[in-house]
């Protein structure tokens, strides 16, 4: 995997992960081309793209755009399911997660993320493990949250 | 100071900006507080503020005065600031800025940390960004936490250990033996993590690859195990027991079966196995077909497990959803070549795809079908494709068309049925043609003799019905000027003969020269056409008249052509029945398709209808036409020629075409009759590449001479008479480099005193490669009406190793038989 983007319908960025070091400019020209080509896509189209060397799959959750781009010998199939797997997880910790969450707890989704994947690889394939460890971590932390989603969303830092 | 607003705060207020200005100035306001917070070395809101930070660099604006922040963060003893702070380090600092190298010590110490939860910031953080010194410094940390009993950080550790290897790759051999018993663990995410470390290693090191062939057992039993095991609620995908280590496992399969008999032949099994009871109606069992034909393809499988897979794919192809349509035709695309047969087996399929909606999956169908076709399924083949060319996108048509030529040229089944398709291209899809596909098809046109009254009319009346393209256009008048007297004389076999009259032809050649639509390049092919009319038809005045309006155009091109023609017309009327003749039948070299403009090269492959070709003799007979004579204004006396040289294929419809052929009808013969040519010499002209015209011949056996012999620069001399005109010496330049470097940009010039004329056509090329693994040619041409000693001047220009290289010399040295 090479980077991992995710976007809303008007194009505004909620969240990136590069698995491979890049100048900002390059990253940011990165990002303009995937929103223009992904929104630009028509709506029964198939999920996948080829981007210079890179095979792009995108999918849409309601209103966020989950881009990922992978290197040609990878599975396109199982990025769609990597792809379905972060949403779950997302999904279990805000309970019925919406883009409204993440945008308020970006901190939180690169959190998770970072306990799904590492260096453009999976690291844990269960999904009660990746949450296990995120709640074991956030009781770790000094500022706490408590378990109700709503004051999950506010209190913090 | 009042606490600095919460992280939820700013971005709440942030949102609610109207516009892109507003924005800016609230980020403005926050960022000179949070700097002047950093400035204060404020520890209980550090955190706080490098979270709004990384807000704001999310939103594009510049955050890194904020690095230093992050790296004291990761320093804190508090959890909550080490998370912001790795976080940080991920997103702002990579290896490009100095500053990253401060935390590998924090990293080390973190690596050692009491909570596991601290160590796997500090392993993901290195795993996702760590520079190749930080690794280097880490690497035993890594390995270290590599053979841990603790599964959380085992797994983080093999991820990591990928990422050391990735960056620095001769650092593999030390986590050699940590990897031992790795897939003996019973969790999946360090198994997981474990095949991905196994994987990278093979992947890079041929040696790893064999010490790692002898765990294919294990894998294959790990694999047996998921699919043979009950329900697994902490794995379980829609049924499927961890689809992720499935498909890394068979990923690795693939690559330790790849070209060995005796591991291919341990997977067998296990591979059937999945590819038969993998359960598809849900795209996660369909991800594992998928990586599971891959690996088949791959290994040296035998052949019914190879059939099996390629089943699965036409499947696929037969499957809704459109991903994995697309999936299959991708990898058939791959299979095409080694599987021919059992793909061809899904032809209607493949065929049927081309209807899809989807443009990726359009697109693949596309150049799959051009893959399967061959000479038993090409007709019907053909019509899907050329349905397909007639409603598919722009984006598609010129790829198409190529494809269809290419396939029309290898396998078509009779010439008429060429043209037909060439000519359904043309009108259909006749702008989006390569620009190089017109001479091809000149070519094509040419050859097939028995065609030529068919061709022109259909030709003819397509141009009737539009002119906007401009390929088509090219073609079109290329052969109505060539063939005008078969339209006009109504004959036609292959269809119904149209009635049209000479009149009607010049109205539309005439229509293509005004129109907008034409191209300067078209419009040359209309005025060339309109000439060669001048022999063909009988209404020669009106040719006249257009040819002499033109003689005063704008464009250069025009210009020229029409000035020269009515010199034809006014001061070399005689010979202008010779010079407009019928082109011979061309050589064909090369058969790919649209290529360039070919060459040939003396290669006498019989074509359709010939007359013979004698052996490519070179006594350079007639020059009656030479244009160096035309302007010299020498006298000619045309000699019967029976001989045949190369001829210049280049059938671009320009002068060159026109003179092109030149025969000889002196005195006793007629003008040949429009049907087989007789054989012609060729040509030189101006503007010709450097084909030598003539083979070398030793008509004079005038000895060749080193002109020039410096610096690794070697340029020989070769002589020809180009003609019995003893004035006319031509020269061969040819250009060697015995150095280690090309020589670039390189060219020759050269002067000659002032009772010489010199003419310099185009070199060959205009590098010079290094040891003398090819040479440069060039051809001159000098008129010595005077007979003097022949002297010239030259001047070479090249690049080498860099520098640029200018020399002079004198050619002194002429032996005496080339100009006396």
């Amino acid at each position: 995997m090479r980077f991992l983007l995710l976007f809303s319908r008007q194009g505004k960025l909620r969240l990136q992960k590069w698995f491979t070091s890049m100048s900002d400019r390059e990253k940011k020209k990165i990002i303009r081309d995937m929103t223009t080509m992904v929104l630009a896509r028509q709506a029964r189209s198939c999920n996948f793209l080829q981007w210079k060397d890179l095979k792009i799959i995108y999918k849409r959750y309601a209103s966020l755009y989950f881009c990922l781009a992978v290197e040609s010998q990878e599975n396109e199939l199982l990025a769609l399911e990597i792809i379905h797997r972060y949403v779950e997880l997302l999904d279990k910790y805000f309970g019925n997660v919406c883009e409204l969450d993440i945008i308020f707890n970006f901190e939180k989704a690169y959190f998770i993320l970072d306990e799904f994947l590492m260096g453009g690889e999976i690291q844990e394939t269960s999904k009660q493990i990746v949450n296990r460890s995120i709640e074991a971590s956030d009781m770790l932390q000094e500022v706490r949250f408590t378990d109700s989603p709503c004051v999950r969303r506010e209190a913090g830092f | 100071m009042p606490a600095p607003i919460r992280l939820r705060e700013l971005i709440r207020t942030i949102r609610t900006a109207r516009t892109q200005a507003e924005e800016r100035e609230m980020i403005q306001k926050e960022c000179a507080a949070i700097r002047s917070s950093f400035r204060e070395e404020d520890n209980t809101y550090r955190c706080r503020n490098v979270a709004k930070l990384l807000y704001m660099h999310m939103l594009g604006y510049p955050a890194h005065f904020g690095q230093l922040e992050c790296l004291k963060l990761i320093a804190s003893q508090k959890f909550t600031d080490k998370r912001i702070g790795y976080l940080g380090a991920m997103l702002l600092l990579d290896e490009r800025q100095d500053v990253h190298l401060l935390m590998t010590n924090c990293i080390k110490n973190d690596l050692n940390h009491s909570t596991q939860y601290v160590q796997g910031l500090a392993l993901c953080t290195l795993g996702c960004m760590g520079s190749s010194e930080m690794c280097r410094d880490l690497a035993g940390e890594v390995e270290k936490l590599l053979k841990t009993s603790n599964s959380y950080l085992r797994k983080k550790a093999a991820l990591c250990a990928v990422h050391v290897i990735r960056k620095v790759p001769e650092l593999m051999e030390m986590f050699l033996p940590a990897t031992k018993n790795l897939l003996s663990e019973k969790n999946h995410g360090v198994l997981h993590t474990s095949v991905v470390l196994l994987t990278e290693m093979c992947e890079r090191s041929p040696d790893m690859l064999a010490h790692f062939r002898k765990l294919v057992p294990q894998l294959v039993r790990i694999l047996k195990n998921l699919i043979m095991s009950g329900y697994s609620p902490e794995h379980d995908v829609s049924g499927i027991s961890d689809p992720f280590l499935q498909v890394r496992i068979l990923r690795l399969l693939r690559i330790l079966g790849k070209g060995d008999d005796d591991s291919s032949e341990a997977m067998n099994d296990i591979l059937a196995q999945v590819a038969t009871n993998t359960e598809t109606s849900k795209n996660v069992g369909n991800a594992i077909l998928y990586e599971t034909v891959l690996t088949i393809m791959d290994i040296k499988s035998e052949s019914g497990l190879r059939v099996l897979a390629i089943n699965i794919l036409g499947r696929f192809l037969l499957n809704n959803d459109k991903n994995i349509r697309y999936v299959a035709l991708t990898s058939l695309l791959k299979t095409v070549q080694t599987d021919h047969n059992a793909v061809q087996r899904h032809r209607s399929t493949i065929v049927d795809c081309l209807k899809d909606l989807d443009v990726s999956i359009k697109r693949r169908a596309m150049e799959l079908s051009f893959a399967l076709v061959n000479g038993n399924n090409i007709r019907g083949m053909m019509k899907e494709l050329l349905y397909f060319l007639d409603s598919c996108d722009p984006e598609f048509k010129a790829d198409c068309a190529s494809g269809v030529f290419l396939a029309a040229e290898k396998y078509a089944p009779s010439k008429r049925w060429h043209i037909d398709t060439i000519m359904r291209v043309l009108t259909t899809a006749g702008s989006y043609v390569r620009d190089d596909s017109v001479p091809n098809l000149i070519q094509l046109i040419t050859n097939s003799v028995e065609m030529h009254a068919y061709t022109v009319q259909r030709l003819y009346k397509a141009l009737l019905d539009d002119i906007s393209q401009q390929p088509l256009v090219q073609v079109a008048s290329w052969c109505i000027g060539e063939y005008g007297d078969l339209l006009v004389s109504g004959q036609c076999e292959e269809e119904e003969p149209i009635q049209v009259t000479e009149d009607e032809v010049l109205d539309v050649l005439e229509g293509l020269l005004v129109s907008n639509l034409s191209t300067p390049v078209t419009r040359g092919y209309a005025l060339t056409a309109i000439m060669k009319l001048s022999t063909r038809f009988t209404s020669v005045n009106r040719i006249k008249k257009v040819v002499s309006i033109y003689g005063s155009s704008i464009d250069v091109e025009l210009q020229q052509r029409a000035v020269e023609y009515n010199a034809l017309f006014k001061k070399y009327d005689h010979m202008r029945p010779a010079l407009l003749e019928r082109m011979p039948i061309m050589e064909k070299t090369a058969s790919n398709g649209p290529t360039e403009i070919v060459q040939t090269n003396g290669e006498t492959e019989p074509s359709v209808v010939e007359a013979k070709h004698p052996p490519p003799v070179t006594q350079p007979t007639n020059q009656a036409n030479d244009l160096l004579d035309l302007l010299g204004g020498n006298d000619v006396v045309p000699v019967i020629q029976n001989t045949v040289s190369t001829k210049p294929a280049s059938a671009g419809g320009e002068l060159l075409d026109l003179l092109g052929d030149l025969s000889l009808s002196g005195g006793t013969s007629p003008a040949p009759a429009p049907s087989v040519p007789t054989s012609q010499p060729s040509f030189f002209l101006d503007g010709l590449t450097s084909q030598p015209l003539f083979n070398d011949i030793a008509a004079a056996g005038i000895p060749p001479m080193t002109a020039y012999n410096k610096n690794g620069l070697k340029i020989d001399f070769t002589f020809e008479r180009a003609n019995p005109n003893p004035n006319i010496a031509v020269i061969t330049i040819h250009a060697s480099n015995s150095t280690e470097a090309d020589m670039t940009d390189f060219v020759f010039q050269a002067a000659v005193p002032k009772t010489f004329q010199l003419q310099l056509l185009s070199p060959s090329s205009n590098v010079v490669p290094a040891l003398n693994q090819g040479t440069v040619t060039q051809v001159i041409r000098v008129l010595n009406p005077q007979k003097q000693q022949l002297r010239m001047r030259i001047k070479l220009t090249y690049t080498h190793k860099g520098s640029a290289v200018q020399d002079l010399a004198e050619v002194n040295n002429f032996p005496p038989q080339s100009w006396q």
